[in-house]
């Protein structure tokens, strides 16, 4: 099925300023589905999605977008098959909803055409989607941290790219908001087919939410795969040199990972002791 | 409900930048047709019109087809210009206080103009010449000096304010040594000037404004999106390295262009930027600002002229306006950051 694959990372070695961060990376991202990479501070995570969003140039290795190197196509031709959420992204002062929301439209239109009905279509369904609607004509600056978010997200949706790769969408955001936002890229995933590709930082929340995970540690993939293969207490040792105890998630039935930490290890010891 | 309720408001909120827009450019149409009338006596405005369709108007023919109408055009285009030139450089930079004027762009043209006039002994177009590489080259080195991964930030404006500083110390210094005649003709590079302003100035200047002004508009919205910051955009398929050179390379063009012409005409790349986005409400930026310029150039050259007690060239009048608005900025800008 090696034709269905759309974005593909080959040997990939990248970083900023002659220092080497990603140190061989070769992924995959099936079709119509959510992954999440994961791992420590500063493990090249954020590093890998730049690159496969063509932000950064790689050392060395390829991005390959059906089958063609991502640096070697327009950035104009890149942006309309591929979304970017950075992390914290910065909206200019004053700028209302729409008219932000209405700059993922940017890689659709010509450099003199003007605003089509049809782009103003797409915002209005973006603008849906994320539930948005209402508030299209507040300024940025005036929402609260998870609408901010949205309304990123409904830019990203303009841009109508069957692939979105987001960079930490859930940080500064209150953990009911952390939810609405991972809530809307699923939705997102199963109305439109989006693959969505993103970094996460908690292990919990990219467990729950995604179908695949990849563990990054020192530029390199740990260990890649189901949220059940990779969330292992060896595995999270590994990555996060943290001890854990992984347990079934009563709500999902899928793996999640409780830190123990030097303050509770022996409750920790004694319960897992008990119970063996 | 809630869009239907706000629909109006919308309406009404795009509306008045647009009539915002379009009065900029009555202004300006009015501004250009003062400057033709009025002269020593004003001329009535049908035999000025009949004397600008070529027919000989007894008095009225010369004063406006030697005179006034050169003045009223290199005003036009080099307000055009510096405004263009200024706002590019403050939307790149997101910041009002990097316009090419403060940041030593139209000093180092204009350093290099007096230098050609003044040593070297030059005149014409070669002048012109020498004042664009020159603003290419200054623009270059404060790049140069300030890079590092902030070079949108202060360090770029603090860099540039100093090489203005040392620039216009070097005009001074040139013009001490000057002989009287060159002096006058070298004088106009200390504060600009349209004084005795004729059509073949005009020309080089409209032409930069065709070539720098197109490019700048075809880069206009990618510019817009980079706004939203470099990965952003790099999303959005704007390659933001690239059009920060289109943008700074046609924003020197226009500048130096028009400091070739009527000389670094005291603040008006400066200020069109943010008193355009202020009565617009920060819509349709370029060309608001590029119309403010012109009225900034045809107004202060004709309040110069006309409306103080001494005759004054248009920088001097510009720059009486432009220096307590540079105050201003930098003590809000200390509170709350530039609005640009």
């Amino acid at each position: 099925m090696t034709d269905a694959v759309r974005l593909e990372a080959v040997d990939l070695c990248a970083g900023y300023e002659g220092r080497r961060i990603l140190d061989g990376i070769s992924l995959r991202f099936l079709p119509g589905r959510i992954t999440s990479i994961v791992g420590g501070n500063a493990s090249g995570k954020s590093t890998l999605l730049r690159t496969l969003a063509r932000v950064l140039y790689p050392m060395d290795g390829r991005v390959l977008l059906d089958g063609r190197s991502i640096h070697a196509t327009r950035s104009r031709d890149v942006a309309r098959a591929v979304g970017l959420l950075p992390q914290s992204p910065t909206a200019p002062e004053g700028i209302t909803v729409r008219d932000l929301v209405g700059r993922g439209r940017h890689p659709h239109r010509g450099i003199f055409t003007s605003w089509t009905a049809r782009d103003t279509e797409v915002v209005a369904n973006a603008l849906n989607l994320t539930g948005m609607a209402d508030l299209s004509e507040r300024e940025i600056d005036t929402l609260s941290g998870g609408q901010r978010q949205r309304a990123w997200i409904a830019m990203a949706l303009t841009q109508e790219t069957d692939l979105l790769l987001l960079d930490e969408p859930t940080t500064f955001l209150d953990i009911a908001h952390q939810i609405d936002v991972l809530d809307l890229l699923v939705d997102l995933n199963r109305m439109r087919g989006t693959t969505i590709v993103m970094v996460l930082h908690d292990l919990n929340l990219a467990a729950r939410y995604s179908d695949h995970l990849v563990a990054i540690a020192d530029g390199e993939i740990h260990v890649e795969g189901t949220p059940r293969k990779v969330l292992t207490e060896s595995h999270v040792r590994a990555v996060f040199g943290l001890e854990s105890r992984i347990v079934t998630d009563p709500v999902s039935g899928g793996p999640t990972m409780i830190p123990i930490g030097r303050h509770h290890s022996g409750r920790a010891e004694k319960a897992t002791g008990t119970h063996s | 409900m809630t869009e239907i309720a706000q629909l109006p408001v919308r309406i009404t909120a795009e509306r008045r930048a647009g009539l915002a827009s379009s009065g900029l450019g009555v202004v300006v149409a009015a501004l250009f047709a003062l400057t033709l009338v009025c002269g020593q006596g004003c001329a009535p405005l049908p035999e000025v019109a009949a004397a600008l369709l070529g027919r000989d108007v007894p008095g009225t023919s010369f004063l406006v087809q030697e005179l006034r109408l050169p003045r009223a055009l290199l005003s036009l285009v080099t307000g055009i210009c510096f405004g263009l030139g200024g706002v590019a450089f403050q939307i790149m930079l997101r910041n009002p206080l990097a316009s090419p004027d403060i940041i030593g762009i139209s000093a180092g043209a204009g350093t290099a103009a007096v230098f050609a006039i003044v040593v070297l002994s030059l005149d014409g177009p070669i002048v012109s010449l020498v004042a664009v590489l020159s603003g290419l080259a200054v623009a270059l080195a404060i790049w140069g000096l300030s890079s590092g991964r902030s070079a949108a930030g202060a360090r770029l404006i603090l860099v540039g304010i100093g090489i203005s500083a040392m620039l216009d110390s070097v005009t001074s210094y040139m013009l001490l040594d000057a002989q009287a005649w060159d002096r006058a003709e070298a004088m106009r590079w200390l504060t600009g000037s349209v004084n005795g302003a004729r059509l073949d100035q005009v020309w080089p200047v409209a032409a930069a404004l065709v070539f720098f002004g197109g490019l700048l508009a075809g880069t206009a919205r990618d510019l817009d999106i980079l706004r939203l910051g470099d990965d952003t955009a790099a999303g959005l398929g704007v390659r933001p390295d690239f059009t920060r050179l289109r943008v700074t390379l046609a924003a020197v063009g226009l500048v130096a262009f028009a400091t070739a012409a009527a000389g670094p005409i005291a603040f008006v790349a400066f200020l069109a930027g943010p008193i355009a986005a202020r009565i617009t409400k920060g819509r349709a930026r370029l060309p608001s600002a590029a119309a403010m310029g012109a009225i900034l150039v045809l107004g202060g050259d004709f309040a110069g002229q006309f409306l103080l007690p001494v005759r004054l060239p248009v920088g001097v009048v510009t720059g009486a306006l432009g220096a307590p608005f540079l105050l201003c900025l930098i003590v809000r800008a200390n509170r709350a950051g530039g609005n640009l």
